[in-house]
């Protein structure tokens, strides 16, 4: 398939703007550019069907089903598209009169109060961008709230081996050293393990619950009592939040900020890597110290505040407006009962997947799972030579998404599969179905996956050729 | 396993060649080599910057994973071995013909290993 | 109660059987008493698909939709070719997660080969990453990549846009890199304080061109002050006016940062928005984010993939020097059809018409007693303003759909910072003219 700018042709171009309607005044040499950016030269119908042509080579959630482990790739409502699109939100500029956004406004509260809610959370930001984006802003919070208690040792944040990378990235990029503790046999934290690593010298501890195996770790409320006793705060990465949300919140269980990832658990949708959303929540104690502006309401008008302490903006504005739009949606949608459905049929699904596949795959933990579950490879490489990756590109072949892959770190040749609560049955069983075959195809036929996929556009690329010889752009 | 014996070793797979003016030249086994896979990029030390032994010396890059190279002396970087900006491969196609860094104003050299304590220590993973 | 749970409650019933469990409670049986709540979520029921329809719809209407927008500072309305709306409401690209997995993922990864291509034309750099944020934290990004063991100081321009200034200021709190902000005059960077405070600890230099003002600075004196000093340049450059003016790398800039949303990208409050950075070869490996690289397959075809991942969080983790993980993806697909429907003939229009009908703006308000301009020198499509009466102008302008620039306060409190674009006609100007005229008693 061509490149865009392969398919352009000198001359060729749309008829977008008019001619200018005043006279254009002399820009200085001094100012002007001297070569023109050499952008494709196209029709509309060539656009039309290049980007049709990529489009035929994408595999979105509406292509087929898609167990990304910690991704949660639920179904995206149209819904919320549409409402998201409304004049009423995108044509709206962000430093608009207060009295002229009223809504915009609204949209924001709203979503804060139900989102506390469901996190067990005093008050929320939406500025952050995404999960990672919120990490660090939830860290930051940590640093100010310790800072201004006068307390300058604070410089640890403890994170389990399990974590995902965001996590340990976030807290460097805030300021901390990390602290990795090794997690036991069953994924869960070592609560001794804990006790050694809590000190005077604890910032805080960042963990997501269930934790990155798909297990609820019983202990939650004694680990984050540690971490209190000693002086620190509890951070929880929401990203699992699938799995829990009307049933349990991270506020009940000892955390005093979360992330959430609405691009996740609240359905709006990926868009090829974002934009995402992950708005910060906090109890009342970290509340001075949130990013600012913030919405306030009083007497039925809402107008923008600064904390009082605040740590300042993380970016522009108030965050990806349009993406809480289609979370608030969501939640309208779902409401209180609609919450609770969704995670538990989650759970029911992973479960009832783990159930279907443990007589053949090594299940890492055989214990009830939450909303995800982790097979490992390793013993089916032993014996047949057929790995994580293998299986995965089998998958290819038949129209699945492949599970993640290699993550968490502290299972070897891990598949880790999360159906979501919006798969039918029926598709749960037929990929229950195809991940059997594929096993037998490990044993009675394990060269045929080593070359895997057979019938996708492109097969095993050379990725360290494309490490060693960096092409980063096309070269006229 | 390739283990040349006038070469001394780390438990990290590193590899010492003393040279006579007192310096040390730094490299990775070929068994680090293997471990690694591919490697697709090397960050190397800055000249000039001064080691303990056991230090992060610098990291190397496969297409997945990135791993630490440590010091396996106290010394001072006085040079580096460029070719590895445009062929880190060169490690894996000959790990012991490859050096990293020239390390000098050297010491710590008693706490490596010979060849077959490096074997022996091999064999132990 | 609204719901995407296809599973009827007879399979339901079967799928717990198969699981061993009685119920769904059941389920959940193993986590601790305590935190399991005792009490449905303080939520309203679930509605249908029309009442929330009906719910929301209330809300967008109770924000008002000028016709007219004389306001910029950070956020442009540019005239948005249709195609742009329909290729990225594909579901696809809508729906589809980031592409790991290359084999099936190659119409978003081209996609993005082709964004990185068309922002180091834009800019002229070598190398662009797949996006980040916005402009403000590619701008905190970029200083992260500047700081090295010896040099850690960053020299931020004053006349950078507030929310940039704040952001970097944010993310340096936390990496305890020191900010140093380089004062102004007359509106654009005071060019000897920047020299005064170029030292051998300063790692990088921040302007941004134009500048919050609109003013175009002397970006290429800064650049020669900056690499005597042994620092990095990086440019904060507005994507449209990369149609007609000096690229960052014609400055000789190290990075070029900015927000994409003028290409493409409805103001939506705010967000979401396009952050881009594009550097030298040199500075590659530092450059953080995703990146997309060509390579080949098994079979020899040529094919894309996420490349120089180890730089990453879910590799180097603690050690990566950011933490990004999600982008702004779809924003990065946006921009990219915007520039192809467009083309560089067609943004070069953009931005010359933006050009001129600003300064038929500005020539029409200098002449209205009390509304001269604030600053002399050269500007791009935002100006700033005296204006008598602020709150009196702004409501005049309301009352009929025009959005007017945005009041400055502080040290310029008293004026306004309006902004031009070539989607606004002459009609548009011309009426905004009038009703200012009115209320100034003109």
């Amino acid at each position: 398939m061509n490149l865009i700018f392969e398919t352009s042709v000198p001359g060729r171009g749309c008829s977008i703007l008019p001619e200018c309607d005043v006279s254009v005044p002399d820009l200085p040499e001094t100012f002007s550019r001297k070569k023109a950016p050499r952008l494709p030269q196209l029709s509309e119908n060539d656009i039309s069907r290049h980007y049709t042509a990529l489009a035929g080579r994408t595999h979105g959630v509406n292509n087929g089903f898609y167990p990304l482990g910690s991704c949660t790739m639920k179904y995206n409502p149209k819904i919320n598209e549409e409402l998201a699109s409304l004049p009423g939100f995108t044509a709206i500029h962000p430093l608009q009169p207060e009295h002229t956004v009223q809504g915009a406004m609204q949209v924001l509260f709203q979503a804060e109060q139900a989102l506390c809610e469901i996190t067990g959370m005093d008050a929320m930001t939406f500025q952050p961008a995404a999960g990672a984006h919120g990490e660090f802003t939830g860290l930051l919070l940590i640093k100010a709230y310790h800072k201004h208690r006068g307390d300058q040792k604070r410089t640890k944040i403890i994170v389990p081996d399990s974590a995902h990378g965001t996590n340990p990235a976030s807290a460097t990029m805030a300021g901390f050293t990390v602290v990795s503790i090794p997690s036991q046999e069953d994924g869960c934290v070592d609560l001794e393990k804990l006790k050694a690593a809590v000190g005077d010298d604890t910032a805080g501890l960042m963990l997501t619950n269930p934790n990155t195996v798909g297990l609820f770790d019983k202990n939650i409320l004694e680990i984050t009592r540690i971490v209190h006793d000693a002086g620190g705060l509890n951070y929880y990465d929401g990203a699992n939040l699938n799995a829990v949300m009307g049933v349990s919140r991270p506020g009940d269980m000892g955390f005093d900020v979360v992330h959430l990832n609405l691009h996740k658990t609240f359905s709006t949708p990926h868009g090829g890597g974002g934009p995402g959303s992950g708005p910060v929540g906090c109890k009342s104690l970290l509340a001075p110290f949130l990013p600012g502006p913030v919405v306030k309401k009083q007497q039925n008008r809402y107008h923008f505040e600064k904390p009082e302490h605040s740590i300042g903006q993380v970016k522009s504005f108030y965050g990806n407006f349009t993406v809480v739009v289609k979370a608030l949606s969501y939640i309208l949608t779902l409401g209180a009962e609609g919450i609770r459905e969704a995670a538990q049929n989650a759970v029911l699904n992973a479960n009832y997947m783990m159930k279907k596949l443990d007589d053949l795959y090594t299940i890492a933990y055989q214990e009830r799972c939450m909303h995800e579950f982790v097979m490992s490879l390793e013993p089916l490489k032993k014996e047949t030579g057929i790995s994580a990756m293998d299986i995965a590109k089998g998958l290819l072949d038949n129209g699945i998404h492949p599970p993640t892959m290699y993550f968490p770190l502290i299972v070897h040749e891990a598949l880790m599969v999360e159906p979501t609560e919006t798969e039918s049955k029926e598709t749960l069983d037929e990929a229950i179905e195809v991940f059997r075959r594929l096993y037998e195809t490990a044993k009675t036929d394990p060269q045929s996956l080593h070359e895997a996929p057979h019938h996708t556009a492109v097969r095993r690329l050379d990725e360290v050729g494309a490490a060693r010889n960096p092409k980063l752009r096309y070269l006229f | 396993m390739n283990v040349p014996k006038e070469l001394l070793y780390t438990k990290s797979h590193e590899w010492v060649k003393k040279l006579d003016d007192g310096s040390v030249l730094v490299g990775l086994s070929d068994k680090a080599q293997s471990d690694l896979g591919d490697l697709v990029f090397v960050n190397l030390p800055a000249v000039g910057d001064s080691f303990a032994a056991e230090d992060t010396l610098c990291d190397v890059e496969s297409v997945k994973a990135v791993s630490d190279v440590y010091a396996p002396v106290n010394g001072t970087v006085t040079e580096v071995n460029e070719i590895l900006l445009d062929t880190p491969e060169a490690i894996n196609k000959d790990p012991y013909g490859t050096w990293i860094a020239k390390l000098t104003d050297v010491s710590g050299l008693e706490d490596l290993l010979d060849a077959d304590a490096y074997i022996a220590v091999c064999e132990e993973e | 109660m609204g719901s995407y749970v296809p599973s009827t409650p007879a399979q339901r019933r079967e799928m717990l059987e198969a699981v061993g469990c009685a119920s769904m409670e059941d389920l959940f049986g193993h986590l601790p008493r305590q935190i399991l709540l005792d009490r449905p979520l303080h939520l309203p029921s679930g509605l249908s698909e029309l009442e929330v329809r009906r719910t929301v719809e209330k809300m967008a209407a109770h924000n008002t939709v000028f016709s007219t927008v004389l306001r910029g500072a950070g956020a442009y309305r540019h005239y948005i070719p249709a195609i742009v709306k329909q290729v990225v409401s594909k579901e696809e690209f809508v729906t589809a997660y980031t592409p790991y997995q290359a084999e099936i993922s190659q119409g978003v990864l081209q996609s993005i080969f082709e964004y990185q291509t068309m922002i180091c034309e834009l800019t002229g750099m070598d190398v662009s990453n797949a996006s980040v944020y916005d402009g403000a934290t590619a701008a905190a990004e970029a200083v992260a990549m500047c700081r090295d063991r010896k040099r850690t100081k960053a020299l931020i321009s004053a006349a950078a846009h507030p929310d940039l200034i704040q952001t970097v200021k944010t993310y340096c709190e936390g990496a305890g890199t020191p900010v140093e902000i380089i004062p102004m005059k007359d509106g654009k960077t005071d060019l000897d304080k920047l020299s005064s405070l170029l030292d051998d600890s300063v790692s990088c230099v921040l302007l941004q061109q134009p500048n919050y003002y609109g003013l175009l600075e002397d970006a290429e004196t800064a650049a020669e002050a900056i690499h005597s000093a042994g620092a990095k340049y990086i440019m904060s450059c507005n994507p449209i006016s990369l149609g007609m003016l000096k690229t960052p790398a014609e400055y000789g800039a190290d990075i070029a940062v900015g927000d994409g949303q003028p290409l493409g990208l409805s103001l939506s409050f705010g967000g979401p928005y396009l952050g881009f950075m594009a550097c030298t070869n040199a500075l590659l490996r530092k450059i953080p984010g995703r990146i997309v690289g060509e390579t080949t397959d098994v079979d020899g075809k040529r094919a894309y993939v996420l490349t120089l991942q180890a730089r990453e969080q879910h590799i180097r983790r603690e050690k990566a020097s950011s933490n990004i993980c999600s982008n702004q993806a779809l924003c990065a697909l946006t921009a990219s059809v915007y520039l192809a429907a467009m083309g560089a003939e067609g943004l070069q229009k953009a931005a010359e018409q933006s050009f001129a009908k600003a300064h038929y703006f500005a020539a029409k308000m200098s002449e209205i007693p009390g509304c001269q301009l604030r600053f002399t020198g050269e500007f791009f499509h935002e100006f700033v303003a005296q204006c008598p009466d602020v709150p009196k102008v702004m409501d005049a302008l309301e009352q009929h759909g025009i959005l007017g620039g945005l009041p400055l306060d502080g040290d310029f409190s008293g004026c306004v910072l309006w902004c031009v674009t070539e989607q606004n006609s002459k009609e548009e100007v011309d009426q905004a003219i009038a009703i200012i005229k009115e209320v100034c008693g003109a």
